[in-house]
């Protein structure tokens, strides 16, 4: 799971009313070199929630030096475009879960892919 | 009058492959629109022939579409056209000569094509053709093996194959531009690709449908109903970052038994990421989940630019959502097993579709577009039936025969305005849908044909049991 991926998703446990971000618990932890495409890059930032990325690649220890708030004119900040590069498609999170922050519940992720399914009492 | 250019009002002759008839205008039109283009056909436009004439094109548009289709084989500058091969040679010579003389001096190399729809030329009549071109002012050397311009004379001949005239109903002569993209229904067929499942999508409908939802560089790309990935492979060709999701854990983990004749179960690396490694464009991946497309577990904001999917009808794959009708004793507490399947209930295909169309209604870009199959029985189709959505303008509909009674029909639908708290419910209350209403209506009208028979032999035996 990219943190791309982590930054889109939700919980979904029934009556949870503030269930993003989800929680990273991770015990594997893999950076897969992505080739760096800036114009993806630039069309992906407006659609962030840009403090659940930090907080997300900090969880990972991959935070680096990522800044806390979006810099200006982010488009023709290269520097800047590859570090959001890097922790958006390239740092994956092989093993571990999601936890839901408000429940608890754990969505396991094994071989780099989320189950994001409820038991069939959760739904 | 010098300000227009004669290239302003250059037509364009585009030949189409004479397959998936219904896919074709929305197809050139989605790619026309990539540019900011209308499709503008000259006169006499028949949508079912092979050949279409379209104005208000630059040779650019022109590249760029051929770039994307696979509807069409080829394109040219036509330069001239006609009934017969005297009023082509008249508007040949009316063709501006400021046109055609750069292609056409001395120290040029050429080479003519002569193209014949539904009629087989010998040899010697395609040279005739040929030669009795020799009004044209071609002063440079033909070359066949590697030719700077290649030209073409295409004569058709209709599209009745049990009726061919001995002479063309029209004829067209012009400068070959570009082919389309016919190379990728082989190089991408299903026989060769790494990881498939029963009802992995063909290549070519995977090309058009990503076609129709008009992906291009630097999208994202969502299918619901990922399954092996099919539609991701050609949304990735074409410059788009793609994810998906599947309830099915085996599918996703590439577990489990083969889809293939003679292998039993599913290799190691059988999986979406693998697909697109073998066709090159893994760095387009961006992940693959195993989720409930009927659950909301994306954060709520238009984040894919298009969702592109086959929902599962109950034929061939079975249409289920996590849930039980029973009440089940909770299991142990906090204990969340990785591989757990939870048991999981119908999924009707009215709740499908008036998911999938509420899904896109939010998680779509103003302008995005889903694309998806709908299944239909025929007999009792109208195009009444299509769901509808508030948010969501229907831009084309085609249909795809599967058998006598039933089809599949590919819908493209785009967003045109954000949601609102009432949108979400507006088309579940017509009646129309009944047709979708109940777990397994559509299987139980899809197989009916077989039902006749099979009950009649149920009966059969009923009898001799006695």
């Amino acid at each position: 799971m990219k943190l791309l991926t982590h930054n889109m998703l939700t919980s979904h446990v029934k009556g949870v009313t503030k269930g993003y971000p989800l929680l990273i618990k991770a015990t594997e932890v893999k950076v897969n070199e992505v080739e760096f495409n800036p114009q993806f890059v630039s069309r992906m930032i407006p659609k962030l929630e840009w403090g659940a990325l930090v907080h997300a690649a900090e969880e990972l220890g991959h935070r680096q030096d990522l800044p806390g708030e979006l810099v200006q004119d982010f488009e023709k900040n290269e520097d800047f475009l590859k570090k959001v590069h890097r922790v958006l498609l390239e740092v994956e999170v092989i093993e571990g879960c999601l936890q839901c922050p408000e429940s608890g519940r754990e969505f396991p992720i094994s071989k780099g892919i989320p189950n994001m399914l409820l038991n069939e009492d959760e739904v | 009058m010098a300000a227009f250019s004669s290239r302003s009002c250059l037509q364009y002759l585009l030949h189409l492959a004479q397959d998936n008839l219904d896919f074709r205008l929305p197809e050139i039109k989605a790619l026309l629109a990539l540019r900011g283009k209308p499709f503008r056909p000259c006169e006499n436009f028949r949508e079912k022939s092979p050949f279409w004439c379209l104005d208000g094109l630059s040779e650019e548009d022109v590249r760029s579409i051929m770039a994307r289709s696979v509807c069409a084989k080829s394109a040219f500058e036509l330069w001239g056209h006609g009934q017969t091969h005297s009023e082509l040679r008249t508007s040949l010579l009316n063709f501006p000569s400021d046109i055609m003389s750069p292609f056409m001096h001395k120290d040029s190399t050429y080479r003519i094509n002569v193209y014949t729809f539904n009629k087989t030329l010998q040899f010697a009549d395609r040279i005739k053709r040929i030669d009795a071109l020799e009004y044209l002012p071609f002063e440079g050397t033909v070359s066949l093996k590697n030719p700077q311009h290649i030209f073409c004379l295409l004569e058709d001949y209709g599209t009745d194959p049990n009726n061919i005239p001995e002479h063309p109903s029209y004829i067209y002569f012009g400068r070959w531009i570009a082919d389309g993209q016919r190379d990728l229904i082989r190089s991408h067929s299903v026989k060769n690709r790494h990881f498939i499942g029963n009802t992995s999508m063909d290549a070519g409908l995977s090309f058009i449908m990503a076609n129709h939802a008009r992906v291009k560089q630097d999208d994202l790309v969502f299918d619901p109903f990922v399954g092996t990935g099919s539609l991701l492979v050609a949304c990735s060709h074409f410059g788009a970052y793609v994810c998906g999701t599947d309830i099915d854990y085996n599918t996703i983990h590439g577990k489990g038994r083969s889809s293939r004749k003679n292998q039993k179960w599913r290799g190691p690396d059988e999986n979406i990421r693998a697909n697109l490694r073998q066709y090159g464009t893994q760095k387009m991946y961006v992940d693959v989940m195993v989720s409930d497309a009927s659950k909301p577990v994306w954060r709520d904001a238009a984040l894919f630019d298009a969702i592109i999917t086959d929902p599962p009808y109950g034929i061939r794959e079975a249409t289920r959502r996590t849930g039980s009708h029973k009440d089940i004793a909770k299991p142990a507490e906090g204990v969340f097993e990785e591989s757990h399947v939870p048991v999981s209930q119908a999924y009707h295909l009215s709740d499908i579709f008036t998911d999938l169309l509420n899904f896109s209604a939010h998680h779509l870009v103003m302008g995005g577009r889903l694309v998806y199959w709908l299944p239909v029985y025929r007999p009792e189709y109208c195009e009444e039936m299509v769901p509808l959505h508030p948010c969501l303008q229907l831009i084309s509909n085609c249909e795809q025969t599967l058998s006598s009674h039933t089809s599949r029909r590919l819908i493209t639908m785009e967003k045109i305005k954000e949601p609102e708290e009432f949108d979400s419910l507006a088309h579940l209350s017509d009646p129309r849908f009944s047709a979708y209403q109940g777990h397994n209506a559509f299987r139980e009208k899809y197989f009916s044909g077989l039902n006749k028979k099979s009950t009649k032999e149920n009966n059969k035996s009923d009898v001799s049991g006695d």
